[in-house]
């Protein structure tokens, strides 16, 4: 039975599967139907709208679909399964060899994402249940949130304004673009943190007669947003840095 | 229920002044008396007292003996003391105190005890802990931090790892969330502690 049947039939946890991928090995491949990975790995959801693809793919494989929205089927497959295993390491081989035209583009839509749409949501829904919350817990919990949001935006910024140009430039060939990139271990760990420890504070310290349906939805929000921003960092961590690098115009 | 209570002084006429002061009390009762701090940790452990009154001037490790034991340490003052040696203990005993003044503040030393011990989450911070907490979500960096209270950088890390470990709390603007929550900090603090680069 091949490897990936056997991943394929029975349920095993992700670091099973990560264990017996050999690293050039996919779970998914360019013959899964796009409803198969949605249905085993739900959080792909909010992953298709950065690709330009709506839902509503009927039986399509990856392959089918991704050619129909003129995206490259080794890059798609590349970002859902780092996306989906966090264990999963890429191949080398597999990351210098794969079409990444689309990786910026993909990273800037995810910045969209989350600031103009999971980051406003959250704060609305902070400042919704702001007002059952004495008034000094509210205070700090709006600024925080709020100094938060533009931490993240000036990192983001920051990528799109210094980093991003550069990369597309050596993308498309252009030798003379000299890059220095290191890796962003520190700030995504130090944003996701912060995510975190609000979280932890909300849920552990928060007084007790404060919280009812609405506090958990906001905690429920910010646990899914630190996990999707922890799977931003990873494809920046595993497929950009490696990429850029491997490009050898790494000045280091 | 009485409070007992070890007296630890030097000067005899003081601390039978205070034992007699002290006799009659309703919520104290003095259960033993030494004159020095040596043989401390035999004396506690004998007599299980609830609360220590000591001089001050004994230079005695009032942290040390507080991590080891779980009781009350008030300080025992007659003439100046430098406020930095005041700092540790909980609760002050001026030599003007009258029997009422002791009675109240011992048996306060000793109910934060408790209420300290049953406290949330069951990860209390230590006294030592919350110094160092306000400290760094006042964004002190950890050398200030080992300068103020007089300790070496690698006793400030190891308050903090502690610190993280019992709150779950990694980030200092998280910390500093903590300490305004915990009325530790006012909230000014807070902007100054994000990096907005």
């Amino acid at each position: 039975m091949s490897v990936e049947l056997l991943i394929r039939n029975f349920a095993l946890c992700d670091i099973a599967k990560a264990l017996l991928l050999n690293m050039t090995h996919y779970i998914y491949n360019c013959e899964s139907r796009m409803a198969d990975i949605i249905t085993s790995h739900v959080e792909l959801i909010e992953m298709m709208p950065r690709f330009g693809i709506a839902l509503g793919f009927g039986d399509m494989t990856v392959s089918q679909l991704c050619k129909k929205k003129n995206i490259d089927v080794n890059f798609f497959l590349l970002i859902c399964n780092v996306y989906s295993f966090s264990d999963f390491i890429p191949d080398a081989n597999v990351v210098n060899n794969t079409d990444m035209t689309m990786l910026v583009p993909y990273l800037k839509a995810s910045h969209h994402y989350y600031l103009q749409k999971r980051l406003p949501h959250i704060q609305n829904h902070l400042h919704h249940i702001a007002g059952k919350l004495p008034p000094k817990v509210a205070s700090v919990f709006l600024r925080f949130f709020e100094l938060y949001k533009n931490e993240v935006e000036a990192h983001f910024i920051n990528e799109e304004k210094n980093l991003f140009p550069l990369i597309q430039r050596l993308i498309s060939g252009d030798n003379d673009a000299g890059i220095h990139i290191n890796s962003f271990n520190d700030v995504h760990q130090d944003i996701e943190d912060k995510l975190q420890d609000i979280t932890q504070i909300i849920f552990k310290y928060l007084p007790e007669n404060a919280t009812d349906d609405d506090t958990t939805d906001v905690v429920t929000d910010l646990l899914l947003l630190a996990r999707d921003l922890h799977k931003h960092s990873l494809i920046e961590e595993k497929i950009l840095v490696p990429f850029v690098r491997h490009l050898g115009k790494d000045i280091n | 229920m009485k409070y007992s209570v070890l007296i630890v002084e030097p000067s005899d006429i003081i601390a039978f002044g205070i034992t007699a002061l002290l006799h009659s009390s309703p919520v104290l009762k003095v259960v033993a008396r030494k004159n020095g701090s040596e043989a401390l940790d035999v004396a506690i452990k004998t007599h299980q007292p609830h609360a220590l009154i000591i001089s001050p001037l004994l230079q005695v490790d009032v942290s040390q003996i507080k991590a080891q034991h779980s009781l009350a340490v008030a300080a025992l003052v007659h003439c100046y003391v430098e406020p930095r040696l005041l700092k540790p203990f909980d609760a002050v005993i001026d030599i003007h105190a009258s029997a009422q003044n002791i009675e109240n503040s011992i048996k306060a030393a000793c109910e934060n005890l408790n209420e300290g011990q049953s406290h949330n989450v069951g990860y209390e911070l230590t006294r030592r802990e919350i110094a160092v907490l306000v400290l760094v979500a006042q964004g002190l960096r950890n050398k200030e931090i080992a300068d103020r209270l007089n300790v070496s950088e690698h006793t400030v890390m190891t308050h903090r790892k502690n610190i993280m470990q019992k709150t779950g709390i990694k980030s200092v603007a998280g910390l500093t969330v903590y300490a305004m929550l915990n009325n530790l900090i006012d909230e000014d603090s807070l902007d100054s502690v994000f990096h907005n680069t």
